[in-house]
């Protein structure tokens, strides 16, 4: 193997804050060399992100400090460099993209200038020779028709065209070391295996480094030669890919490995009553056009869906962002209005106000994807939990609601002492227990569990996975489950809908869909799930 | 960096159970950033200090006295008017009594004695031994024959004593400056802080529904609260208060009308951006009411804004307050007033202490507001970190 291009020894970092310090990475070393793709793995938490962004100073000094380590490419310290000299070397040696593609892109500016602009502030190219290379770049990452992207902004692109041009704007000066921070954990399933493959041929050809960062280890596989698996700050672990796997020397990685979601749902019991029927689902909403604000023509969100959630048993609902699994599943509920028939037990509740559908909030419970937005920060954990007991037993007295309250987190499996405290002080897996808690605290016989599981680590993926088989098990529970992770609702559904643009692509037992799927597009999306395969162009979204 | 949040606030959490407030972590912060100002954290224990003080303005400054010890018995005119005949027995016939002229004090002073607050004036206290033609300039201007020239026995008279100096001199009605300041303190900052109350309550109100509802309420709203915030202001007061009778709490009633709407903005904001927050769906899936979500969930969010704005509406106030008094259009005549100093020292440019009490209290007044003003804001600042 060549000489390393990036050398780190020793490297900490720590952060103060209020006088206290706190060592977030803790003597890290490792290196990378020409050509070579080294994935650095580990829960959020671990130092990642922070290692990997001391490499090019972005951390917030002087609240951030290296206690100690240099950090060599090709034989400079880039610790030791000042602010001028880091510019020289960010965005044209080094180049890096970021987890969200969302927000990385400036929303105020066309693809060209976004491109542009770095090219013109390292090469200082004019205008019209900026264009010819931005438009050579965006050919280079799969963008179709780059001459009518040009003038596109963020906005008018999907996350995987926006994660190509971030792509295109780190490849523009021909880095030698490409960082890539979680590049694909906010994509689709099928979107993130194009990006693998593009990320893992542009690396080829250009002979370039690579330290990909990720808490995915089915993407580690994939993609890297090499793996440092980081715990609390520290590597416990590196070494070549295939060893990592074939023979994990720490229990931490061994931990890590075998936290894939596992298990199987409950036996599919076709007798079971029916707790939730919808028949025929429309969401459309209206696309208002012209002065006089016509409705024009309808985006049909849910088009037309049936669905059945038997006592006990899980529907799973699968399908690209953007394919409607969401909004099927509020309608269902009645928090957004719809068309057609929806029965909750033995009442008839599509024509219910808000009002009249209070009194049954209690059976019918939601559970939110996202653990740091659906608890208010400034409510106690006992408040969160017991607001639905206030409304929907308001019979009980401060005593015996608290005593629920316990109940309802000890099932979940936190500690009772937990409910004094604030859901700030929680980590990710933590708030969702605590919003699973929120919901089993009323006794509901049906939960919609809004992708649950996808802003959580792998290794707490798989815990909540189990505590709500469990849960499901003990109340007999009926569970809609939303997800684009296959593999979290092949652990979990009896009954799987595969969802693309408002309709149903393909509907059946779980084990059917998942053994012998019958369409190419879900077919596609167990590739890209299971073994990050990209599909034949056309068959799913760029 | 998401290890040290936590392990800041868990080493923070006993304290908050032990301490006499039960505040949660984040307003512990917010408490020591706003400690961290120290200019704002000293004005906020002068304001406090000087408006107790001022609250208790009748035992500091008051034309009669605090308690009398008259024939074995205790009296307590600050709470009670005496008539004459308790003092004077057959010879008192007036169903007031004033406690300045020498009948009574004399007959105090043979059979028991007098607490007298510091100053012996109240506001409107008509000062008739003032060595020259009011304004009189403050006592201390004068030497000790020319400040008793006008009492009965001259310098030996008991009368003429530092307790009856007019330390800041009198108006043009022979009214002690000093007085008139602490009552007039006291009177503007009461003012500033119902107006500020009131109006935060229904500008919260009205905020927290356009921004919750959206929509057809909103949009409607919005078009009144802009053609009624395009009203010119001051005229409608002036024509206003010329037509009511004049009054605290009429005058009260007036500005809410128009102050309520500076809170509308922010709060609308705050609600609109936090009504599709996932906490509150959360709460809509759990059948919370709109009141209780609105209550319980948004309306924290929209309390940082809000408590940023409200010094500067209660300095707004009060500056308005003062202007109109300055303009003979505010309280009724003979209020405690600064405006009406302030006035007063614009007709007597030659009595320049009338002018420069008015300003000093006013400009120490809206000064240490919108000092605590500015420590407020930057302690509910997220971003702010004090070393």
């Amino acid at each position: 193997m060549s000489d390393p291009i990036l050398k780190i020894r020793d490297l900490s970092v720590a952060f103060s804050q209020g006088g206290k310090t706190n060592l977030a990475v803790d003597h890290v070393s490792f290196e990378i060399s020409k050509g070579e793709t080294v994935a650095l793995v580990g829960e959020s938490g671990s130092g990642k992100s922070v290692s990997a962004l001391s490499i090019l100073k972005l951390l917030p000094y002087p609240a951030a400090s290296h206690p100690s380590g240099t950090i060599l490419f090709k034989g400079e310290d880039l610790l030791d460099n000042d602010e001028e000299d880091l510019r020289r070397v960010r965005g044209d040696d080094i180049t890096m993209i970021f987890q969200e593609p969302m927000t990385s892109l400036n929303p105020l500016h066309s693809i060209e200038r976004q491109i542009g602009e770095i090219l013109q502030v390292h090469r200082g190219m004019s205008d019209s020779e900026a264009r010819k290379r931005v438009l050579e770049l965006l050919h280079q990452v799969g963008i179709k028709e780059p001459e009518r992207r040009l003038g596109a902004y963020p906005h008018q692109l999907s996350g995987g065209q926006r994660q190509r041009v971030m792509i295109a704007m780190s490849l523009a000066n021909d880095p030698e070391l490409l960082i890539a921070d979680e590049p694909t954990t906010a994509l689709d399933v099928t979107v993130q295996a194009q990006i693998l493959e593009l990320l893992a041929e542009l690396q080829r050809e250009r002979d370039m480094a690579m330290l990909f960062i990720t808490h995915d280890l089915s993407v580690v596989r994939k993609i890297s030669d090499r793996v440092c698996v980081m715990q609390a700050g520290r590597i416990v672990e590196q070494g070549p890919t295939k060893e990592i796997f074939d023979n994990p020397q720490e229990a931490y990685t061994r931990k890590l490995l075998e936290a894939e979601p596992s298990g199987s749902p409950p036996k599919t019991d076709e007798s079971a009553p029916v707790v939730m029927k919808g028949d025929d689902i429309k969401v459309w909403f209206p696309i208002k056009r012209g002065l006089m604000r016509r409705t024009v023509d309808h985006v049909k969100a849910v088009d037309g869906i049936s669905v059945k959630v038997r006592e006990g048993q899980t529907l799973g609902v699968v399908g690209e962002s953007g394919s409607g699994k969401t909004t099927l599943g509020l309608a269902l509920v009645r928090l957004i209005s719809s068309e057609g028939q929806i029965r909750f037990e033995d009442k008839q509740i599509d024509q219910y106000s808000f009002r009249q559908m209070r009194p049954m909030r209690d059976a019918v419970q939601v559970v939110f994807q996202d653990p740091f937005g659906s608890l208010s920060p400034r409510m106690s954990v006992a408040d969160i939990v017991e607001e639905g007991l206030k409304i929907h037993a308001a019979e009980l007295t401060a005593e015996e609601r608290d005593e629920r309250v316990v109940r309802a987190l000890q099932e979940v499996g936190l500690d009772a002492e937990s409910r004094h405290r604030y859901p700030h002080e929680f980590s990710g897996g933590q708030r969702q227990r605590i919003a699973i808690a929120r919901a089993i605290v009323l006794n509901p016989r049906f939960i919609m569990l809004d992708e649950p599981t996808s802003a959580l680590d792998m290794s707490v993926q798989a815990q909540v996975v189990d505590l709500l088989r469990d849960l499901q098990k003990r109340h007999n529970l009926a569970y809609m489950f939303i997800s684009h992770d296959l593999k979290v609702v092949r652990a979990l559904a009896n009954e799987v809908i595969v969802m693309r643009n408002g309709e149903v692509v393909e509907h059946g037992p779980a084990k059917q869909i998942f053994d012998d799927p019958q369409t190419d597009y879900t077919r596609a999306l167990m590739a890209a799930a299971f073994n990050l395969e990209t599909a034949p162009e056309g068959v799913v979204s760029q | 960096m998401e290890g040290s949040a936590v392990t800041l606030t868990r080493t923070e959490s006993p304290a908050a159970k032990s301490g006499w407030l039960n505040l949660s972590p984040i307003n512990q912060r917010r408490l020591e950033n706003f400690k961290a100002n120290r200019r704002g954290y000293w004005s906020f224990w002068i304001f406090l200090v000087l408006f107790i003080l001022s609250l208790f303005a009748e035992f500091i400054a008051n034309d009669r006295p605090i308690l009398v010890r008259f024939k074995g018995e205790f009296y307590a005119p600050v709470f009670q008017n005496y008539p004459e005949d308790v003092f004077l027995g057959e010879e008192g016939f007036l169903p007031t009594t004033d406690y300045k002229i020498i009948e009574i004090t004399e007959a105090i002073a043979e059979h028991g004695w007098a607490i007298w607050p510091p100053v012996r004036y109240s506001y409107r206290t008509v000062n008739t031994e003032i060595p020259e033609p009011a304004p009189a300039k403050p006592s201390w201007l004068y030497d000790k024959e020319a400040r008793c020239a006008n009492y009965a026995e001259g310098v030996n008279d008991p009368a003429c004593i530092i307790g009856n100096w007019n330390w800041l001199g009198t108006d043009d009605q022979a009214r002690d400056v000093l007085a008139r300041s602490i009552y007039g303190f006291r009177v503007s900052v009461l003012f500033g802080l119902i107006l500020t109350a009131f109006s935060a309550v229904i500008g919260v109100a009205a905020g927290a529904v356009q921004g919750y509802f959206g929509g057809w309420v909103d949009l409607l709203f919005q078009r009144f609260i802009e053609i009624w915030s395009s009203m010119p202001v001051l005229y409608i007061l002036l024509i206003l208060a010329a037509v009511l009778p004049p009054g605290f709490w009429v005058l009260l009633g007036i500005m809410l009308l128009f102050t309520w709407v500076g809170f509308v903005g922010v709060v609308r904001a705050e609600f609109l951006r936090a009504r599709n927050f996932e906490y509150v769906n959360a709460a809509r899936a759990l059948g919370v009411g709109d009141v209780a979500i609105m209550f319980r969930h948004l309306l924290p969010n929209a309390m940082v804004a809000t408590l940023t704005f409200l010094p500067f509406i209660l300095n707004g106030s009060i500056t308005t307050l003062t202007s109109l008094d300055f303009l003979g259009l505010g309280l009724p005549p003979g209020s405690a007033s600064l405006g009406e100093m302030m006035s007063q020292g614009r007709n007597n440019l030659q009595a320049p202490w009338l002018g420069l009490s008015g300003f000093f209290v006013i400009s120490l007044m809206l000064s240490l507001l919108i000092f605590i003003g500015e420590a407020t804001r930057d302690a509910f600042d997220p971003r702010k970190t004090f070393k």
